[in-house]
Formats: structure tokens, C-alpha cells, sequence
């Protein structure tokens, strides 16, 4: 893009600088790294060193800002919130959808033996039923593998949304996704699912908390 | 007195197989009489609709949580009473603590077994 910039008078800059705001509400950073350059040539012999110093520092932050943008572009970043998260959250659905299609099978074949069981007596029939205790407890993973697929879910939607905002922030697209913490309600701070097994309290110890009130 | 296993139960959660899961654990103790909810909302509904002797509910659902519903509950002079039991994979402290101060009669942190959900509710219908 060519720069808007040219000249190096002190009005004729002014007057520029005024016109470019008023048509490019977001500037180039590198626009900016040439005006101080313009502003540079243009003061030469009259600013004191100190000045000329500061202005090459605002220059230099310039090109810097300009080399991350570039920098950021060419790491395609969009690729991120187009495609990598909407594929790693897709495929974590087709997890949970998968195993909740199995634990309805393993269910439903639990119930038949259930029904069984119901029809014999003796050791034979508990021995069954004992068995078919262990299998619907079990099958609770799935919730639980489902909560915690939510979690990751979560923690790449506030990824995608703060990758969107580094995105923005440089001008390559406007912000789509709202803030992940503004998504959610009033408690928050009491829905965090599934603990990791060292982080959770047991049974026992919510019991002993719960035994505390009385 | 022994339990009446022929009371109303209502389970609430927005898991499908979690609900499939509960109600065969307790048909398994002999509790049969058992009507299923899909959230909150639709507990808070069926509970005012009809007579249940114990509530057995998940915490995390939307678009009415557990513990909202719980709050409902203990805030309506005809429901107010009814036992109410958290099974939840909600498992910090501060949850225990919530759910204590809103009423809850007892709390089960999933995952979960037979016994735990057979003793819980012995406990809450006083037979502990």
C-alpha cells in the first residue's frame, strides 16, 4: 500500500495528518512510522537530541508493531478459528455422540439381563443382579467423560475467542466471538464439573463437610 | 418403620442415559414408582403438578441449574419439606456448601454406586 505521506513541511503535515484521520479511522502502523519519519526530516537542526530520540523510539515502535502484524499473518492465525478448533471441537462432539450411542447399548442389553434375572431365583439371580449393579454404575463414565469433554470444549472456545481478538486487534478481521466468561451465568464460580482425581473430594470428605452443619 | 419404596421419586438431569442409569440403580432397591425430568424447569413443573416423596437431581443443567431448582423448591410452602438429594459430579467445597445453605438433604458426588445411592437415601427418609 502506498503511504498517503509525502512532503515534509510542518503545516502541510498537520494538515495531512488531519485528512488521514479523518479517512483511515484504523491506521497502518507503518503510516505511522512514516510520518515520524516525515516529522523527523522536517525538524532536523531544530529539535533538541533528546527529542530526536524519542521521536526514533515512536519510529522504531512503529516498524515493530508493523513486523508482529506481518509476523501474525503469516502464522495464519484465521486458520485457528476457521478450521483447527471447529475440527478439534467437531471431533469431540463424535466422541461424546459415539459413546453415548455405546452406554444406551450396553444399557439396554444390561436391561434385558435385568429382566432375566427377574425370572430366576436363588444365588443365580443375585449373582445377576450384582452384576448388572456394577454395569449401570459403571456406565456413568459416560456422563462423566461428557462433562469433562465440555470443559476442553470450553477452553477451546475461549482460545478461539482470544486468538479472534489478537486477530482484531491487528486488523486482519473484525471480533466475532463475545467473551467466553460473558457467556456464562450467574455461577459460574460453582460449575466446574468433573475434579481431577488428585483436586476432588471423595465421598467420605463430603460427608464429613456435610456432617459439619449439624 | 420401613421405607415405603412405593413413594414417588423424581429424577431430574439433562443426561439422558444418566436418568436410564439412576432409575434401573433404583429399581434395583425396590424403588419403582420413579417419573424422570430433563432440567429444572420441567422438575419445578412436574413437583407442583403432583406429590413426590423425594427429589433426586443433577446440579449442572441449563436453562434451571440444581441448585435453582433446589431454591424453588425450598421457597414453595407446599414443596418446601420434600427431600431433596444433589448427585453431582460437582465435587469442591464451595459446592457442598451452596447446596447445604439452599437446603439440600444430602449430596452424592458422582461417579457413584449402588450402596452410596441405597445409604443417601435411607439417610434423608430418616432410616440412617
Amino acid at each position: 500500500m502506498v503511504s498517503p505521506f509525502a512532503g515534509t513541511g510542518a503545516e502541510a503535515l498537520a494538515q495531512r495528518l488531519s485528512e488521514i484521520r479523518a479517512r483511515y479511522p484504523a491506521t497502518e502502523p507503518e503510516w505511522v512510522a512514516d510520518v515520524v519519519r516525515a516529522v523527523l526530516a522536517a525538524l532536523e537542526g531544530e529539535t533538541a537530541p533528546p527529542d530526536r530520540a524519542l521521536l526514533a523510539e515512536v519510529e522504531a515502535l512503529g516498524r515493530i508493531i508493523a513486523n508482529a502484524k506481518a509476523e501474525i499473518a503469516a502464522l495464519q492465525m484465521d486458520d485457528i478459528t476457521a478450521a483447527h478448533i471447529p475440527f478439534a471441537t467437531d471431533e469431540l462432539d463424535a466422541i461424546v455422540a459415539h459413546t453415548a450411542a455405546a452406554t444406551e447399548a450396553i444399557l439396554e442389553s444390561c436391561e434385558t439381563l435385568d429382566t432375566v434375572a427377574e425370572g430366576l431365583a436363588g444365588p443365580d439371580a443375585a449373582k445377576l443382579q450384582d452384576a448388572t449393579t456394577r454395569i449401570y454404575e459403571a456406565c456413568s463414565f459416560q456422563d462423566i467423560t461428557g462433562q469433562r469433554i465440555t470443559k476442553v470444549v470450553a477452553t477451546l472456545k475461549a482460545i478461539e475467542t482470544k486468538v479472534a481478538q489478537i486477530v482484531t486487534a491487528f486488523g486482519t478481521r473484525p471480533a466475532s466471538a463475545a467473551s467466553a466468561s460473558a457467556l456464562l451465568g450467574e455461577e459460574t464460580g460453582l460449575l466446574n464439573g468433573p475434579q481431577l482425581p488428585a483436586a476432588a473430594m471423595g465421598q467420605s470428605d463430603i460427608d464429613r463437610l456435610l456432617a459439619s452443619f449439624d | 418403620m420401613p421405607i415405603d419404596k412405593s413413594m414417588h421419586v423424581l429424577i431430574v438431569d439433562d443426561y439422558k442415559t444418566m436418568l436410564r442409569i439412576i432409575r434401573n440403580l433404583l429399581k434395583q432397591i425396590e424403588f419403582n414408582n420413579v417419573e424422570e425430568a430433563s432440567d429444572g424447569a420441567d422438575a419445578l413443573a412436574k413437583l407442583r403438578a403432583g406429590s413426590f416423596g423425594l427429589v433426586i437431581s443433577d446440579w449442572n443443567m441449563q436453562p434451571m441449574t440444581g441448585l435453582q431448582l433446589l431454591q424453588e423448591v425450598r421457597a414453595d410452602a407446599r414443596l418446601k419439606t420434600t427431600p431433596f438429594i444433589m448427585v453431582t459430579a460437582e465435587s469442591k467445597a464451595e459446592n457442598v456448601v451452596a447446596a447445604k445453605q439452599a437446603g439440600v438433604s444430602n449430596y452424592i458426588v458422582k461417579p457413584f454406586n449402588a450402596e452410596t445411592l441405597r445409604d443417601k437415601i435411607e439417610k434423608v427418609l430418616g432410616h440412617g
